[in-house]
């Protein structure tokens, strides 16, 4: 390059638009934090896995479309209503399916969210079409000017609320009675109901908070990303990739490892393109079952 | 004796209906069936749920196509690739996950799969989203493309029987009851001594091999692979889904599935017209969950559930 003035320019601007990314990917990271939490809750209550969390997820960003189309009214309406109906979904779910299956063989317990999950993601593609869409203009549209980083509103407003429902989840996990009514009947079912907690209300209630975790992560997205319902896969598997770095049953370790799967994934978007930032992810999952099953912050 | 006629009655299918699309239709269910009872090995005998199965269909399916893109090999020169390639796949996967929960294997394998899928869609060697082809005029048997349904049909057939002989065999060996005794409680079965790791391993092994075998068929059948057909989820939904329905870990479990499944798709997919697959998977999804909920076992433990009781009833009375 001949003239140094202007690559002393392109470097600043480099410079800017990297820190631009490195946000960005951290503020998406918040939301990948919130509906992973969601994921490890059920994981540390009774372990097991939920394959259709990522539908959860994809059934949020509806819900809040739906609930702006046929009702109206701004984000707080829409991400509570979205909470509201995926948690009672989750509550649903667990009474009518997973009560059952757990006492079953591991079959039974991998078939039955595994079908659910190609029940609610092709009944998806059935009401909704496999286009994309995305959500009218509302109170959260616009960009703003923060030290030189341009950031939508929505964006910004969506990775600090997830950062807090997250915390928030965690603390009512570790600092209240229902918390700890949750964490005995994880540690030991019997025990628990002869302290006179009901283990069926308790992982009732976790399901619930899982699939209200993951359907207002689903309509904080919807605020910024267009989506179809082919993204309930994808954050499916995000939310495994999360759960695994930041180890099985620890709230917080997906808010870290959320973090730290947004900022690689936006780093490999925009350095490596597009195409190659869900085989990153992936990858750094296979990665991850050879060098540190256990994630960061797990028990084995 | 039911072997027998079970064996007469596929021998002779292709014989008494003659049109093509029944023969059609009797190649898809032995394909099915074929690859039901691989999965079958680990996810129904071994009771390891993979949910990524594709990954070794789709090494099966793009072996034998890749090396005759490349050096106009015959197909049949890629199958062995194909089933070395899945063996590796399988240690790469089996190693680390089998230390751990049966659901950290199930969520490694959907994890895998999914991550090969988009690889190989965006890597122009393996022709990338468009996929590969195979011959399209046979320059000889040797080619595995024939114009009508019935070479197929009867090297399905045979296919089917060595799988079926195979799992028949280990059944009734110290290897099946490691796997079965696995099944039930894993940690039972280590405090009597069952190499658990090593067992699970060679189940998955076993399992790749055979269904990169199918997979490699039904891209000398198609001559024709791309990564979606290869490594969708769809193809091991399939899997689970006819074996599960017939009744995982029993040996003519996955034969029972995909005579039921392989019909039900053909009917709803010509019901609901070409955009109706997404029907057909509601209808999966739905079976998949009903299984799971009230019949584990799958329809053979129901028949067993239900018909000495009848029998019962009639003696009594």
């Amino acid at each position: 390059m001949p003239d140094c003035g202007g690559r002393s320019v392109g470097w600043a601007q480099s410079k800017m638009v990297a820190v631009q990314v490195i946000v960005g990917g951290l503020l998406l990271g918040a939301i990948y934090a919130l509906f992973s939490s969601g994921l490890t809750l059920i994981w540390g209550m009774m372990n097991f896995i939920n394959f259709a969390h990522g539908e959860f997820v994809m059934l949020g960003m509806y819900a809040a479309l739906m609930v702006v189309v046929w009702v109206g009214g701004g984000p707080a309406i829409f991400a509570i209503a979205a909470a509201v109906a995926l948690g009672a979904l989750g509550v649903a779910i667990y009474f009518s399916l997973i009560r059952e299956v757990i006492r079953g063989p591991m079959l039974a317990q991998i078939l039955s969210t595994f079908g659910l999950a190609l029940l609610l993601r092709y009944t998806a593609f059935w009401i909704f079409s496999a286009n994309f869409v995305s959500l009218p203009q509302n109170a959260l549209s616009g960009t703003v000017n923060l030290a030189g980083i341009y950031l939508p509103i929505a964006q910004l407003v969506a990775g600090v609320v997830a950062v807090t429902l997250t915390v928030a989840l965690h603390l009512l996990l570790t600092r209240t009675t229902v918390g700890s009514r949750l964490l005995a009947v994880a540690e030991d079912r019997t025990a628990a109901m002869l302290m006179g907690i009901r283990p069926d209300r308790m992982q009732a209630l976790a399901w619930g908070l899982s699939a209200g975790a993951a359907g207002i992560a689903g309509a904080l997205m919807a605020t910024s990303y267009p989506w179809s319902p082919s993204v309930g896969e994808t954050f499916g598997l995000i939310a495994f990739v999360v759960v695994a770095l930041g180890g099985f049953g620890s709230v917080l370790g997906s808010l870290y490892a959320g973090l730290i799967i947004g900022l690689i994934q936006a780093a490999s978007a925009f350095w490596l393109g597009a195409i190659y930032k869900d085989i990153v992810v992936y990858g750094l999952f296979v990665a991850l079952l050879w060098l540190r099953p256990q994630g960061l912050m797990g028990k084995a | 004796m039911c072997v027998v006629l079970l064996a007469a009655a596929l021998l002779l299918f292709p014989v008494v209906f003659s049109g093509a699309f029944a023969r059609d239709i009797g190649v898809a269910f032995l394909l099915a069936a074929i690859s039901a009872s691989a999965w079958n090995i680990v996810g129904g005998y071994a009771g390891q749920v993979s949910v990524g199965h594709s990954m070794f269909f789709g090494l099966g399916a793009y072996a034998p196509l890749l090396f005759y893109t490349l050096f106009g090999w015959s197909p049949i020169a890629g199958i062995p690739i194909g089933i070395v390639l899945s063996i590796a796949l399988a240690v790469v996967i089996g190693l680390p996950t089998f230390r751990l929960s049966g659901h950290y294997f199930s969520m490694a394998t959907i994890a895998v799969a999914e991550l090969i899928r988009i690889f190989v869609g965006t890597w122009d060697f393996v022709g990338a989203a468009v996929g590969l082809q195979g011959p399209a005029t046979a320059r000889g048997w040797w080619d595995l493309t024939f114009r009508s349904e019935l070479p197929y049909y009867y090297i399905f057939l045979a296919v089917l029987g060595i799988v079926l002989a195979t799992t028949a065999f280990i059944e009734r060996r110290r290897f099946g009851f490691y796997l079965r005794a696995i099944k039930s409680s894993e940690r039972a079965a280590r405090s009597l001594g069952v190499p658990v790791r090593r067992t699970k391993m060679q189940a998955l092994a076993l399992s790749a091999a055979f269904t990169s075998v199918a997979g490699s068929l039904y891209a000398a059948k198609t001559g024709f692979i791309d990564p979606d057909s290869g490594f969708g989820i769809l193809v091991s939904v399939q899997m689970v889904i006819v074996a599960a329905l017939g009744g995982a870990g029993m040996l003519f479990g996955p034969l029972v599935g995909a005579l039921i499944l392989i019909p039900l798709q053909i009917a709803s997919n010509s019901w609901f017209g070409g955009g109706g697959s997404g029907l057909t998977y509601i209808l999966y999804g739905g079976i998949i969950v009903l299984i799971a909920r009230f019949e584990p076992g799958g329809l053979f433990e129901l028949w067993y559930r239900l018909v000495p009781e009848r029998w019962r009833r009639a003696y009594a009375a």
